[in-house]
């Protein structure tokens, strides 16, 4: 394991497009997130979640994340490689956990730094918007419990979007089709819920999706009034995460390559 | 010499070869299995998702038409013209016989909307804010019934004193909000089927507002006092809330024959399916000819939105989006599928003009696109609106030609979109890259509508590529109904085609960035 993670590794670090991918995934999450929240405004009516409205941003960053993960998977198809590394590597599941470590390791860095640059655009921009003390809204802290859970559960949500890619990518192989299938099973279950009306169909689409369910995580307020809580619904996308894995992890070791 | 006579030559081969260079880019596709099932695929998906969400929404709308109507069901109904409307309002009536005419005066309109808290809780609002297009005034109507020809002359919540007739019409009069410092008197009279509203700030001195002929109008009709009051829009938010107006009324005089010669007062269509708060005890006779009215609903053109339960039918627009992700990925492949495997450069060595080469992939791709789109949609579009109307939901009539319009500019917005993600594969080289920035472009929008500000949302549906599913909006809006005209509930800031034109602007750009830099680089 521990050279498979040295030879992942290796490969990781030396494609430009890795650390292009990360420092994107930080700039996007945070640059959608600074323009979300200057675009908002305190309203008398309704309450707004302003740690929640303050991390939108990864509704993009995630689609960074899973493009790099494909990649790691899908470019060693393309170009061959994976005859080389698996004849290196014949223990070919080995291959993949290694892959998977590094992926974390990559989205939690890529994350932290996008997440954190979120919570401060939304701390900097949010009371010159009205969200202000005297209106309800104190400064975004990660003292304050249930930002901090959204805080450390999007960098969780990161992490199995990126761990769904890879298993998506290991049984279709194809890029182009892999991120297709990825983005199309985050992006449909949202947009199915909103024009579904009955209310028990809403829910359960949004208990299942992988996007609507882990996104979840980021409510602080009205948590009652969610279809999924929080960290079952971040379980959900875990789930997902691990029946892709699963069925790469097969399919890698049944296939030739 | 010889130089004339090839360039002649070369330019006849050249139009000879793009017919040929077209042929080999259909060859290309069509040989390719996978592409041709991801086609039908992609057509199963826009029916498939339809119908999905058109069964996702149920509602107790008479399913087949008024004959089949039981009492649980709810109806919409419909003015005078036969177009949708809605008719709640608190009605203090009598019936009049003959020619006549109705005076009085409005000392004061204030009203607050309520409830919309979560869990279906009431919300206590902090300050009583009057909804813009509450009304209180009189009106002439046919009969008791909703969606009766009427005419009537009021005072508005924020839009001065009104003239309107037959839910459609509307005509300006005295400008400025009621207060007891600033009164309005009103006056509407009838002559055969001529009905004409009056308006004064002083009782003496009448300025005449319009004329409305009501055709058909009986010689006996309900002549009263009304008020009514919207969906109430908190400025900014897409929720909209039932709200109350309430009005005094004094120096109420009647001219002309009153058979039964006493007020009655009854809340129109509070069991209707609108917005509305009951108001059982919704008004009060001060004295002889005094009144206070409290009253909840409007008089007006039925509109879209979820609050208003009405739309046309387009959860055939999320059917649209995963056609458009398969394509999107096909028509990348397309391109870049040629790339990896080193095809292109064979396919540059036998025809060099590369600008020529992009051009005939676009038109293969974007025509095979528009096909599928095309046959998904049609049947999407038959699929979910029977689903709708069996599961009990009331669908806004559309005409004909919108309807075409929907279906061909949804086949056409997967042919540009098609083209668009082809020039990104192109310009790219690299599958994932295009694939994602294809579908960010065209698809997250969709997702941040959802979860924006209407006014970052109205502005992601003008600038991004997105903006081109413009055409499929179909919701009737009007002037007279405050509503969230948002996307959310189907109206697009852009013009259909003006929203096409969008994603075409941006294909284009792809195309010419991409045909540049084919040229520019070596393979």
């Amino acid at each position: 394991m521990r050279e498979a993670l040295h030879a992942e590794w290796t490969k990781l670090r030396t494609l430009a497009s890795t650390s292009w991918l990360l420092l994107s995934t930080a700039v996007l999450t945070v640059g959608v997130s600074a323009a979300v929240v200057a675009a908002s405004s305190y309203q008398p009516f309704g309450y707004q979640d302003t740690p929640k409205l303050s991390l939108t941003g990864i509704d993009l960053g995630q689609v960074v994340v899973s493009i790099l993960a494909v990649l790691v998977m899908s470019n060693e198809y393309s170009t061959g490689m994976i005859r080389t590394t698996l004849t290196a590597m014949p223990r070919r599941l080995v291959v993949l956990a290694a892959k998977a470590t590094l992926l974390t390791g990559a989205a939690v860095a890529g994350g932290i730094v996008a997440v954190g640059g979120c919570l401060l655009a939304g701390r900097l921009i949010l009371p010159s918007k009205g969200f202000t003390v005297p209106h309800g809204y104190p400064l975004l802290s990660l003292a304050h419990g249930g930002t901090l859970r959204a805080a450390g559960g999007s960098v969780l949500y990161l992490v199995l979007i990126s761990l769904f890619s890879l298993g998506v990518a290991t049984a279709i192989r194809d890029s182009a089709t892999a991120v297709g299938v990825v983005l199309g099973l985050l992006y449909l279950f949202p947009l199915l819920a909103q024009v579904v009306t009955d209310p028990v169909w809403h829910r359960h689409l949004e208990q299942i999706g992988p996007m609507t369910a882990g996104l979840a995580i980021q409510a602080t307020t009205d948590l009652h009034s969610l279809p999924i809580s929080p960290w079952a619904g971040l379980g959900v996308l875990a789930l997902w995460a691990g029946a892709a894995l699963a069925t790469g992890g097969i399919l890698l070791r049944l296939r030739d390559a | 010499m010889t130089t004339g006579i090839n360039a002649h030559r070369s330019e006849a081969v050249g139009h000879d070869g793009f017919a040929h260079l077209l042929r080999a880019e259909w060859t290309k596709f069509r040989t390719v299995r996978g592409w041709v099932i991801a086609l039908g695929a992609a057509a199963l998906a826009v029916v498939l998702m339809s119908f999905v969400s058109a069964s996702g929404n149920r509602f107790s709308f008479c399913p087949t038409g008024p004959s089949s109507c039981t009492s649980r069901h709810l109806a919409v109904p419909t003015g005078p013209g036969g177009e949708p409307v809605t008719d709640s309002f608190m009605f203090v009536h009598q019936p009049l016989a003959g020619n006549g005419a109705v005076t009085v005066r409005v000392a004061s309109l204030s009203g607050s909307p309520v409830g919309g808290g979560p869990n279906g809780t009431l919300r206590a609002v902090s300050q009583p804010v009057l909804a813009p297009w509450a009304k209180a005034g009189i009106i002439v109507k046919r009969d008791l019934s909703q969606g009766a020809a009427y005419a009537a002359v009021m005072v508005t919540g924020a839009h001065g004193v009104r003239m309107q007739y037959n839910y459609t019409h509307d005509a300006p009069g005295l400008p400025g909000a009621v207060a007891v410092s600033s009164p309005r008197w009103l006056r509407l009279t009838r002559i055969g089927d001529l009905i004409t509203g009056y308006d004064s700030t002083d009782g003496s001195h009448w300025s005449d507002i319009g004329t409305a002929q009501l055709r058909g109008l009986p010689s006996t009709a309900q002549i009263g006092l009304f008020v009514a009051s919207p969906a109430y829009f908190p400025s900014g938010s897409n929720i909209g809330n039932p709200s109350v107006a309430t009005a005094s009324f004094d120096e109420i005089s009647v001219r002309g024959d009153l058979p039964a010669d006493s007020w009655t007062g009854e809340a129109i269509g509070a069991n209707a399916f609108y917005p509305v708060l009951s108001t059982a005890s919704g008004w009060h006779r001060l004295s002889r000819n005094a009144f206070t009215i409290t009253g909840s609903g409007d008089i007006a053109p039925r509109v879209g939105g979820s609050i208003f339960n009405g739309d046309t039918g387009t959860s055939i627009l999320v059917g649209a989006i995963p056609g458009l992700i398969v394509l999107i990925v096909v028509a990348t492949l397309f391109v870049t599928s040629e790339y990896r495997r080193g095809l292109i450069r064979v396919t540059f060595t036998a025809s060099p003009r590369r600008g020529r080469v992009l051009a005939a992939k676009a038109i293969v791709v974007g025509s095979v696109a528009f096909a599928a789109g095309l046959v998904g949609t049609a049947l999407a579009e038959v699929v979910a609106h029977h689903v709708l109307i069996t599961n009990g939901n009331y669908l806004l009539p559309v005409s004909g030609p919108t309807e075409a319009r929907v279906i061909v500019g949804t086949a056409l917005l997967l042919a540009v979109a098609a083209v668009l993600a082809l020039a990104l594969g192109t310009a790219f080289r690299r599958s994932a890259a295009a694939v994602v920035t294809g579908i960010v472009l065209l698809v997250l929008p969709f997702i941040l509508v959802y979860t924006l500000p209407a006014g970052a949302s109205t502005w992601l549906m003008r600038l991004t590529p997105t903006a081109a599913f413009a055409v499929q909006g179909t919701q009737p809006s009007s002037p007279l109904v405050a509503n969230a005209y948002t996307v959310t509930n189907g109206y697009y800031p852009l013009e259909p085609w003006a929203g096409l034109a969008v994603l075409c602007g941006y294909a284009a750009i792809a195309l010419g960035a991409a045909t540049w830099l084919l040229r520019r680089r070596d393979v």
